[in-house]
């Protein structure tokens, strides 16, 4: 009964006291509408309309630069084909925080829904598996990174390693390989012309000058602690830093052929055990690499 | 009010008044109209000794910052208590998952591997004990942002040079079932892209990033524009942790014979639908436990000069 009574009183001290206006709904559903209220309420609702189609609107921008991208971005090891590697990441970024060499970064907000998605930048920093065990696939909690796809996930042709790939600082270990069945992508000798071996040079100082920051595995310095690749100078008759610094044992090799002329010819021959972790690309001396990793390329003949 | 109806008013419904009172609320809600004069004495008198306090705020803000430290410095330091980001972790190797990312990439990815169920299992669990929302105020490092920004946004509105646009409560049940359904059909984690949660935690253990200015764009819009419109109208990270922590036995109980009906509480809080119930004549019971939007932030508890709110743990408090 009191109940009745107070309403009356209830509503002036709602809308007086309180900063939110649909406080008084009980008021509004004994009483028909002021005009006011309903035309505030109108408002409110095409407001809220906008506010609907706007943050749909702003987050559906995120697949612009998905679509648009021409190439995607170097994943890490064992990540799922792009379109599922999107869906499946959930943007934690635990890989990054295994990588011994920080190989690994997040995308920024300008690559719209790979927003938080790792990626690899090959030339800056390299996979050289320093870690031995693909971490980074064992830290990912989502599955984006896999030593073994679910079979209901595709597997194209050219992306699974005829074997498992042996790791060349591990080759004295009982078990050298490593758990990886897909390539990442595949190594190119992209600018044959460029390439020292290709005219016959050698090489000698540091491989990428005195202010690069990418960190290389040495297992003749330390095997378990990368250094920087400013502090190991190389001399090379001949430049094969591409074959010796490839972290995969027969993932690429130095041809020599003879030319017309009697002279010996060489050129780095990439094979079918590149898993396209970029450590050539990390490591060739010319300005820009003379070989590239072409990220989710198959490996054809 | 009913469980349901509180479910019901997380959802977006406007409160109703109760049909059903108490023989003893109805007693106390009589007792506080017909003595009027000593009403407003004790009133008085409650105000007077009030004990002006932020104990729950300044927990809390503890909690918050300490939580996202650990991550920061798990990653700088090495540490390696917490790692990951907000999104998903490991706390000393046992996987955690936000269950509204969880839900995008299962939706999305429509694959579920052990992992990611034992890391979203594990998190559900904590939050269905600990009042889902809670992760909101006492973890959710937007949500702190949020809290700063609104103090700049009552301050303008306080001296009129801005004023308070509210948005139907509905609009972050309808983005909740369209993201979910965005996330089926696109095979992307479309909210991901824009949540502040992620892209704050993020920034803070990875460093910072062009995704900082969205955020700094929505604090903007909430102190020009809108009152805590993202937390209050918007994210469906809030819907989910409340669906989740709607039994949960943690929460804010109300105590109607030691209320005033001063209002203050409903001032101050981030969801202040939750709060109908202290309106004078609303209360069905001597006890009302607070609806499931409630983040548990204790800015009321702390802002109530007369103790009738405070934090509860069902079925503990009747052991103590």
């Amino acid at each position: 009964m009191n109940d009745k009574n107070e309403t009356g009183a209830q509503a002036a001290e709602t809308v007086g006291v309180s900063p939110v206006a649909e406080a008084a709904p009980a008021v509004a559903s004994t009483r028909t509408k002021a005009p006011v209220r309903k035309q505030a309420n109108r408002r409110k609702f095409i407001r809220s309309v906008c506010m609907v189609g706007g943050v749909l609107g702003l987050s559906m921008l995120g697949y612009v630069p998905v679509a648009s991208a021409r190439k995607s971005r170097l994943r890490p090891p064992g990540a799922l084909e792009e379109r599922d590697f999107l869906s499946s990441c959930i943007k934690c970024g635990q890989c990054v925080q295994v990588c011994p060499v920080a190989a690994i970064k997040l995308d920024d907000i300008d690559h719209g829904f790979g927003v938080g998605v790792p990626y690899i930048d090959a030339r800056k920093q390299a996979c050289d598996f320093s870690c031995d065990a693909v971490q980074c696939i064992l830290a990912c909690p989502t599955g984006s990174l896999t030593y073994t796809k679910p079979p209901s996930l595709e597997i194209r042709a050219g992306m699974p390693l005829a074997q498992a790939p042996v790791l060349k600082a591990k080759e004295d270990d009982p078990e050298p390989t490593l758990n990886l069945s897909e390539r990442i992508g595949v190594a190119r000798l992209a600018r044959p012309d460029a390439c020292l071996a290709v005219q016959g040079k050698g090489f000698t100082g540091q491989a990428r000058g005195a202010h690069f920051r990418g960190h290389l595995r040495y297992v003749a310095v330390d095997r378990w602690k990368p250094i920087p690749v400013r502090d190991h100078p190389y001399q090379r008759d001949l430049c094969d830093l591409c074959v010796t610094e490839c972290p995969i044992g027969d993932a690429i090799r130095m041809q020599e052929s003879i030319a017309a002329d009697g002279s010996k010819q060489y050129r780095p021959q990439v094979l079918e055990q590149c898993v396209g972790c970029g450590v050539c690309e990390m490591i060739c001396p010319v300005e820009p690499a003379a070989i590239v990793v072409d990220q989710r390329q198959p490996w054809s003949v | 009010m009913s469980q349901f109806e509180r479910i019901r008013v997380m959802f977006g419904a406007a409160p109703q008044k109760p049909t059903l009172v108490t023989a003893e609320a109805k007693q106390v809600h009589s007792l506080k109209r017909m003595t009027k004069a000593d009403f407003e004495a004790i009133k008085q008198h409650a105000r007077e000794h009030e004990l002006v306090t932020h104990k729950w705020r300044n927990r809390r803000w503890a909690v918050l910052v300490l939580v996202n430290l650990l991550f920061t410095f798990s990653f700088w330091l090495d540490i390696q208590i917490l790692e990951g980001a907000l999104t998903a972790s490991r706390f000393v190797g046992f996987h955690l998952i936000d269950l509204n990312s969880a839900l995008q990439v299962m939706l999305a990815h429509k694959h579920i591997i052990v992992n990611l169920f034992i890391g979203t299992a594990t998190v559900f669990v904590v939050w269905a004990v600990l009042g889902g929302r809670s992760f909101c105020s006492w973890v959710c490092p937007y949500h702190l942002l949020a809290e700063w920004f609104e103090w700049l946004h009552l301050k303008l509105v306080s001296k009129k040079l801005v004023s308070d646009h509210e948005f139907h409560r509905g609009t972050r049940s309808v983005l909740w079932v369209v993201f979910a359904l965005l996330a089926v059909l696109s095979g992307y984690t479309v909210f991901e892209t824009i949540s502040p949660t992620g892209i704050l935690s993020r920034a803070l253990i990875y460093g910072p990033s062009l995704a900082l200015g969205w955020v700094l764009l929505l604090l903007v819009f909430e102190v020009v524009y809108s009152r805590r419109a993202w937390c209050r109208y918007v994210c469906p990270i809030g819907l989910t942790y409340g669906m989740v922590g709607a039994v949960s036995p943690v929460r804010v109980e109300y105590r109607l014979d030691k209320c005033f009906h001063e209002g203050d509480c409903r001032k101050v809080c981030l969801v202040p639908h939750v709060l109908d119930v202290v309106i004078k004549g609303r209360a069905a019971d001597l006890t009302t436990p607070i609806g499931p939007d409630c983040t548990r932030c204790g800015l009321c508890v702390d802002v109530c000069p007369s103790g009738a709110l405070v934090f509860d743990v069902k079925g503990l408090s009747k052991l103590l």
